[in-house]
């Protein structure tokens, strides 16, 4: 039971995790019209630069404020130069041109900082574990996590809900044109949405990284799962990207560990394994197939 | 009623709050041109889909030539002989005329998993296709490519594609919108003839060319059909007036 | 009635004008990029350079499978972001079979035994039957969406097989399952690096000469104003999607064979040819050489080998120039390098 429930936690921490790489796609998605793929490199960006400003100064807490700007930074300047180019290409432009700016950053990454990994380690005062109610011993950190994640889905709720930005966002996801008549500098919302998108993978590649390694790469498989989260919500609707980023996280965790245990009760112990771990890899994708069957266009679709 | 070609009986079609299609019923006869009218936001558009078949009514039923298609696919309703040309253009651009009306024969014949033969040279797709646009008068215009032609030419190929379906009833959906006066002229002469052949349900503003070619007409308001008549017993009817052509002919 | 020759109309992928003839200039650079595949290797061969007959067995079969996933892009508009999945699963039949015929044990013993087998024309064969059918069972799914939709799900039913192929001990799990005698065919010495070669060379002919009849057929019709304006044929009475479903699993097939015969070149298969980067690789060459041209697969693989290969000998880090130069093409450069050896062809 204990096993469970840890397991629980650590399904909601990666899907607090998708999540944050998830809205910035859906919004970018929603508002421009825009698929991403180098929405991992951002990742890696904060990742990378929370690593190296942490190394600098000692403090994990200065790091992680500098990845994250360096994140936004770094998005908006690719809106700057190439994404704002593709909002009236067709999708197989846009998948083309942000694969090529996968390339460029990750071998650019891979030329300025060699492939061997970065470290970086969670700041002492959040290492070690608490007790939870029930007995169970859990990493500080990964409750941070989690915290940090449900604090963003919390403010982007009163950003889209209650701000003037959020307002402009949300016209701007049900019509492109109007928003331009209602004299909103167009550009300008395009560019911040873009860097807000940017700085939350770059926050979610520094809290990662922190667990993880730093490392040329590490934002690819984050993104393919984010993608299947946005997939399952409903392109273009946080609500959406929310729900599903829980679904994804909770459903992947407890079938790598449960899968492999439940083949066991009439396989032996090796073919278990290798059937319960290939099965539980593609468990989640199963479940997409299985939603998108009855609706093709995910659980939230968001023009419908 | 045997002889009815098209019917619609009892339709009706909510959006949320909004009731877009209220118990219409209505009918069409070989040989006649029956006219929808009403003003914007009428409805029209909502009709025009569940009867193609690219909305689904939420009751009713449609019978198209004793077959019943309420909830047959676009595909399925034009293999059964439904026609019909789009209010926006909805040719390939960057094909020929040709090609875009070649594209119906080819239906009409239900071959289009062959995948040997050249389409190129192929006669029994294209002798079709040229009588369609001859229909139209069009020949001229067949290795055109549509991106080239003008908007009254697109309404033209729009209805020789429909034809090449040898269809049972044509569904036209404001054919003279955007055309000149001469295009206008030249379309009701075409379709004053076609009638005989293809019955006709004609959605259109021009009110002239409406009063001219229709045998009977139908006005739609807020969903529902006010009226029923000919020409003249719709340009009499005071609720027609009053709803309807109040604010188009003072 | 008119019939003649003097058509205004703009040439169309899959519907050339009747005037197109081998002499024009978008047939000399046809012949012209195959002549090249051709000779070049045969040259080297008799010069001794065994090296660049198997790199020009590499492009062949890239360029092989690029055309498969150009018909479903070019000229189906499906972007599908997931053809890796073909490629790889075309590998691993050529693998598996060979792996169980090298050990005499049944690739499957239960409910009927099916003996793994080391001829090439069995693997083809195999191979063009399983990726035809996980296409038709993909592509039955996926094309109910459309749009980003579909490149997504496309991409994740890839990664699905990726992951499997990754976590499944029997065959090497992510370290891969190597080949250790190529697979043969009746007659001929396919150890022999030009002999390969030109088997490879005829099925990249054949595979082009399929597409070009596919496209000028009734089904390439169909297909074509499916992609141009799926209305206007569901319109005319024909349902596009069970038109792009058949595109989709023929695109699959083709892509799936070369595949097989990409494992047999290495002699070894592993996940990475499942991986998105496959995947993505394989869309890079079909846009490089021009989307919906014929022969533009093969000038993208040309194009993308000779990259790899001289620029991978100057530095370790060639992808990042390969992405500088598919941003370019992307953005400035939208007719690739067909469009501009041979021309424009498509108008859209």
């Amino acid at each position: 039971m204990t096993l469970f429930i840890e397991q629980l936690i650590n399904g909601l921490q990666l899907g607090t995790m998708l999540f944050l790489m998830a809205s910035g796609l859906t919004l970018v998605f929603g508002v421009m019209g825009l698929i991403n793929l180098a929405h991992g490199s951002f990742y890696m960006v904060g990742a990378y630069a929370t690593a190296l400003v942490t190394a600098a100064t000692g403090s994990f807490f200065v790091g992680l404020v500098a990845g994250i700007a360096v994140a936004a930074a770094v998005g908006a300047l690719v809106e700057l130069i190439v994404i704002r180019r593709l909002y009236h290409r067709p999708h197989l432009d846009q998948v083309l041109a942000t694969f090529a700016l996968i390339l460029i950053f990750s071998e650019g990454t891979r030329w300025v900082f060699g492939s061997s990994p970065l470290w970086l380690n969670p700041p002492a005062m959040l290492s070690g574990s608490v007790t939870l109610p029930g007995g169970l011993r859990y990493p500080i950190y990964r409750l941070v996590i989690i915290a940090v994640g449900v604090a963003v889905a919390v403010g982007m709720y009163f950003l889209i809900t209650r701000t003037r930005l959020g307002m402009r966002i949300r016209a701007g996801e049900s019509d492109r044109e109007m928003i331009g008549a209602l004299g909103v500098n167009i550009a300008r919302l395009y560019t911040l949405v873009f860097a807000m998108g940017a700085a939350l993978a770059g926050l979610a590649g520094a809290m990662v990284g922190a667990l993880q390694s730093v490392q040329v790469g590490m934002g690819e498989p984050v993104l393919i799962l984010a993608f299947v989260v946005i997939v399952i919500g409903g392109i273009g609707s946080i609500k959406g990207a929310l729900y599903g980023a829980i679904l994804v996280g909770v459903v992947d965790t407890l079938g790598r560990v449960f899968l492999p245990a439940f083949f066991r009760q009439f396989m032996s112990p090796s073919e278990a394994a290798g059937v319960g771990s290939a099965i539980a890899a593609m468990l989640i994708y199963i479940m997409m197939a299985a939603i998108l069957a009855f609706k093709p266009k995910g659980l939230f679709a968001a023009n419908e | 009623m045997s002889d009815t070609v098209l019917e619609l009986i009892d339709l009706n079609k909510r959006f949320g709050a909004l009731q877009a299609t209220r118990d219409v019923s209505l009918n069409l006869y070989p040989g006649e041109i029956h006219a929808l009218i009403g003003p914007n936001g009428a409805g029209k558009s909502t009709l025009i889909g569940q009867i193609a078949g690219s909305l689904k009514p939420d009751s009713g039923r449609i019978v198209l030539a004793g077959q019943e298609i309420t909830s047959l696919s676009v595909a399925q309703r034009a293999r059964l002989g439904l026609g019909r040309s789009f209010q926006v253009s909805s040719l390939a651009e960057p094909l020929s005329v040709k090609r875009n009306v070649m594209i119906a024969v080819q239906a009409l014949q239900g071959h289009s998993f062959r995948f040997w033969k050249p389409v190129q040279r192929d006669e029994s797709l294209l002798v079709p296709a040229l009588e369609a646009l001859e229909r139209m008068a069009l020949t001229h215009r067949a290795d055109t490519q549509v991106a080239e032609l003008s908007h009254g030419e697109r309404r033209q190929v729009e209805v020789a594609c429909a034809l090449a379906l040898k269809p049972r009833v044509l569904l036209l959906d404001e054919p003279m919108a955007g055309l000149g006066p001469e295009g206008t002229a030249h379309l009701t002469e075409l379709l004053e003839a076609l009638k005989h052949e293809v019955p006709i349900l004609l959605i259109e503003h021009d009110m002239d060319a409406v009063f001219r070619l229709a045998d009977r007409i139908s006005v739609l308001v807020a969903g529902g059909v006010i009226a029923q008549g000919d020409s003249a017993a719709i340009r009499a009817n005071p609720q027609v007036r009053e709803a309807y052509l109040g604010e188009a002919t003072c | 009635m008119n019939k003649s020759n003097t058509s205004t109309l703009a040439p169309q992928p899959g519907l050339p004008t009747p005037a197109a003839s081998w002499y024009d200039r978008k047939g000399l650079v046809q012949i012209g990029l195959l002549a090249f595949l051709l000779l070049a290797p045969l040259a080297l061969y008799f010069l001794g350079h065994i090296y660049y007959v198997n790199l020009a067995s590499r492009i062949t079969l890239i360029a092989m499978a690029a055309v498969g996933l150009n018909l479903a892009i070019g000229y189906g508009g499906m972007v599908s972001f997931g053809h890796a999945a073909y490629f790889g699963l075309g590998g691993y039949v050529a693998g598996i079979s060979a792996y169980h015929a090298f050990d005499f044990t049944p690739v499957i013993g239960w409910p009927i035994a099916i003996p793994g087998s080391d001829s090439m024309l069995v693997i083809w064969l195999a191979a063009i039957l399983l990726c035809g059918l996980l296409a038709l069972a993909i592509g039955a799914i996926s094309l109910r969406t459309t749009g980003v939709y579909f490149i997504m799900i496309t991409l994740a039913f890839a990664q699905m097989m990726y992951y499997f192929a990754n976590s499944w001990p029997t065959y090497g799990g992510e370290d891969g399952l190597p080949i250790f005698l190529r697979n043969g065919l009746p007659w001929v010495d396919t150890n022999d690096a030009l002999t390969f070669f030109l088997i490879c060379f005829g099925g990249l002919v054949l595979s082009l000469a399929l597409t070009s009849r596919i496209m000028k057929s009734r089904f390439g019709a169909a297909l074509t104003m499916a992609r141009l304006n799926d209305t206007r044929l569901a319109t005319a009475g024909i349902s596009p999607y069970p038109i792009r479903l058949v595109a989709f699993v023929i695109s699959a097939m083709i892509t799936g064979l070369a595949g097989a015969l990409y494992a047999d070149l290495n002699g070894f298969v592993s996940p990475t040819m499942l991986s998105w980067h496959m995947s993505g690789e394989l869309m890079v060459i079909v846009i490089l050489g021009g989307v919906g041209r014929l022969y533009g697969p093969l000038a993208g693989a040309l194009l993308f080998v000779m990259m790899e290969t001289l620029l991978g000998g100057m530095t370790e880090y060639w992808q990042l120039f390969l992405g500088l130069v598919l941003l370019f093409v992307v953005l400035f450069a939208k007719h690739g390098v067909m469009g501009w050896l041979a021309g424009r062809e498509r108008h859209e």
